[in-house]
């Protein structure tokens, strides 16, 4: 599904290298967590992947079901298929929830030349969905993200991924912020969503999402790399004894 | 002081290219007293404070620059609105294309009708709040308006009044220079709403003058259209009675020179004032909203909400000012100007003013010019919606505050789509 090579990512606008050569692939119907500490280059690969600004990639690879993502627009991104739920979800006065997602389903329907969601078929979807995440009529309605507390921002995430149906989905510290039943019931939402055809990449800094979100494969990530992978047991490792064994233990 | 006398002979020369009326009737004197302000004050030039920003020249010439016709068969503005249509063609009435102007709760009269006849009760108004609005400062344009201008409608508002009267303001002719002054008189807890939508004629000095009587409500919408080349040079003064009601909103689409001058007089307790604007303009666009609002009793609200969004060079700017009287305690006033710039070439000048003398007030102001916001416009592309798409989203968004001021859904709407249209037809 999503396949990273050798990913080597500097800031645009200074000196700094930020990823040192990023190996992962994330196959289909797998669930794959990465964690380490701060500053070691998580939240750059999500922006990477997703195509944000300010960064400029200096060698490597990384395609989505073979296509090359790094020459894509964010848009083309999500056209075929990525999907980023932020860390911080950014609010959006004037804008409603509803419209927002309504012209987001349709613009990627049209980029893969499908026909567009009628207004009817778009409303009972996106009834039902937000009922499963506890998301009321009047968040629909209000503007993208304004007023929410930080569990309806989360919940916001997962249920525009739930509407948009991607093939690859990334979690940015989808838990930072998040009480226990707020985080419950996100990943409620993300299991909802786990099938064959999808990934998961799911960054976080604590094992308490991965009790929720049941990992395949944990990589542990440092300094620009991922220097170590495992099955479930490592991010309890993390857990109970910290990065600095590992770190010890690879360096 | 004595008028400068580069200045004097500019103002002559703009004299020399009007014809004045003959004929009496209770107006004579009105316009006389505004030729002889004309006179005093001098028309604007660029030493002009006031004229800072604004460039007087094409609004004060003999001649009325050129502009060229906008031909477009789309639909107009309020064109699915019910209302009353009052049709001028560079500035002369149309008989023809307009409704029969009789419509319940209201009188509606022709100034060209009406100006010959001995007595009126609209020479209490006419020339009166345009000289009231000259202090502090001076607006010679409105004051040539009331010495030149020979139609405009004149509206007595005596009842509730079942749909918008909209004034219509075609532009047939590339050198037309018009001139209109409006009339309306809203009676004591009488309601009305007035639209005005077209470009007028090359170019176009309007001056309406609103009387608002205690508990009565006046409603303004406004969309100057799509015509480029057009300029004009608009007032509405207005003085509100106890707990009575002023609104306006205008939406301005292009146009290389307008600036509209809102004087409002807060003169009865309790009363309420908003004055909102959306402007949208691409390359040497200039646009200027001038408002004064005096606050003159207690309790009264007063608010202002413009925003602009500038392209390619354009230019917008802004000047208001709340003025609070010492006995005008318990004010709320408000006042917001923001503009969104989608380049580097295009500015936003403004110059937000208070001056309070009252003790127990609450006044804010805010002013800012921005880009569009790089993290929402990027999050918007992260859910699959392309640049300019999200780049419209975001830029109707900010515009939407303004649109909020519109208290009519249905208007609301309309200007919305048009300003949605618009960005539609510029993206890129």
């Amino acid at each position: 599904m999503l396949e990273i090579k050798d990913l080597k990512v500097k800031l645009e606008d200074e000196d700094k290298q930020i990823l040192k050569g990023v190996n992962l692939t994330v196959e289909a119907g797998k669930v794959h967590a990465i964690m380490g500490p701060n500053g070691s280059g998580k939240s750059t690969l999500s922006y990477v992947l997703s195509g944000r600004d300010g960064y400029e990639v200096t060698d490597g690879s990384a395609t989505l079901e073979g296509e090359d993502l790094l020459d894509m627009d964010p848009e083309e991104r999500a056209a075929l298929g990525m999907f980023l739920a932020f860390q911080y979800p950014v609010e959006i006065p004037g804008v409603g929830n509803m419209t927002f997602l309504r012209t987001a389903v349709n613009a990627q329907r049209k980029a893969r030349g499908e026909d567009e969601m009628s207004a009817s078929d778009f409303l009972k979807e996106i009834r039902a969905k937000a009922k499963t995440l506890k998301i009321d009529a009047d968040m629909l309605k209000r503007p993208v993200n304004v007023g929410f507390s930080g569990g309806e921002k989360k919940r916001n995430e997962i249920l525009q991924m739930a509407m948009l149906e991607p093939k690859m989905c990334i979690l940015d510290e989808t838990d930072s912020g998040l009480d226990v039943d707020a985080m419950k019931l996100v990943a409620e939402g993300v299991n909802a969503l786990r099938s064959e055809g999808r990934g998961f990449l799911v960054i976080t800094h604590y094992q308490r999402l991965l009790d929720h979100i049941k990992p395949d494969v944990v990589h542990i990530m440092a300094n620009g790399r991922i220097v170590k992978t495992g099955g479930p047991e490592l991010a309890l490792e993390v857990e109970n004894n910290g990065y600095a064994d590992i770190l010890a233990e690879v360096a | 002081m004595a008028v400068a006398q580069t200045k004097q002979s500019a103002t002559e020369a703009r004299l020399a290219s009007l014809v004045a009326h003959e004929g009496g009737g209770w107006i004579s004197s009105g316009r006389q007293a505004a030729l002889e302000r004309v006179r005093m004050m001098g028309l604007p030039d660029r030493r002009d404070e006031y004229w800072k920003y604004t460039r007087p020249d094409t609004l004060v010439q003999a001649e009325a620059p050129k502009a060229a016709l906008f031909e477009t068969t789309d639909p107009r503005v309020f064109d699915g609105i019910d209302r009353l249509k009052i049709v001028f063609t560079d500035g002369v009435f149309d008989a023809d294309a307009s409704d029969d102007l009789s419509l319940e709760g209201l009188n509606i009269e022709r100034l060209a009708d009406i100006a010959g006849k001995d007595i009126h009760w609209a020479k209490d108004l006419y020339g009166v709040l345009e000289t009231n609005g000259q202090t502090p400062v001076e607006r010679p344009l409105a004051a040539l308006n009331t010495a030149f201008a020979t139609d405009g409608v004149v509206i007595h508002v005596t009842g509730q009044v079942s749909k918008p009267v909209s004034l219509i303001y075609n532009h047939r002719s590339e050198v037309s220079d018009a001139m209109l002054h409006h009339l309306v008189k809203v009676d004591a807890g009488a309601k009305v709403t007035i639209l005005e939508n077209g470009p007028a004629a090359a170019r176009f000095n309007k001056v309406m003058e609103v009387e608002i009587a205690d508990g009565a409500e006046f409603h303004h919408v406004r969309a100057q259209g799509r015509d480029h080349e057009r300029r004009a040079i608009t007032h509405i003064f207005t003085r509100l009675g106890v707990e009575s009601v002023f609104k306006s909103f205008t939406l301005t689409a292009n146009g290389m020179m307008t600036r509209n001058e809102c004087v409002i007089e807060l003169t009865g307790d309790d009363a309420v004032a908003h004055v909102a604007g959306a402007a949208v303009g691409d390359g040497d666009f200039h646009h200027d909203d001038t408002v004064f609002i005096t606050h003159d009793a207690v309790n009264c609200e007063s608010r202002q909400v413009f925003k602009k969004v500038l392209r390619n060079g354009a230019t917008g700017v802004f000047q208001g000012k709340i003025l609070v009287k010492p006995d005008a305690q318990k004010t709320d006033g408000y006042q917001i100007s923001q503009s969104l710039l989608l380049d580097e070439d295009s500015q936003f000048l403004a110059k937000p003013e208070l001056e309070i003398y009252a003790d127990d007030v609450a006044c804010s102001h805010g002013s800012t010019s921005g880009a569009i916001d790089e993290e929402a416009l990027f999050y918007l592309r992260a859910r699959g919606v392309p640049k300019n798409i999200a780049t419209d989203l975001l830029t109707l968004a900010f515009l939407a505050e303004a649109v909020l001021e519109i208290e009519d859904e249905a208007l609301a709407e309309e200007i919305s789509s048009r300003l949605e249209g618009w960005l539609v037809r510029h993206n890129g």
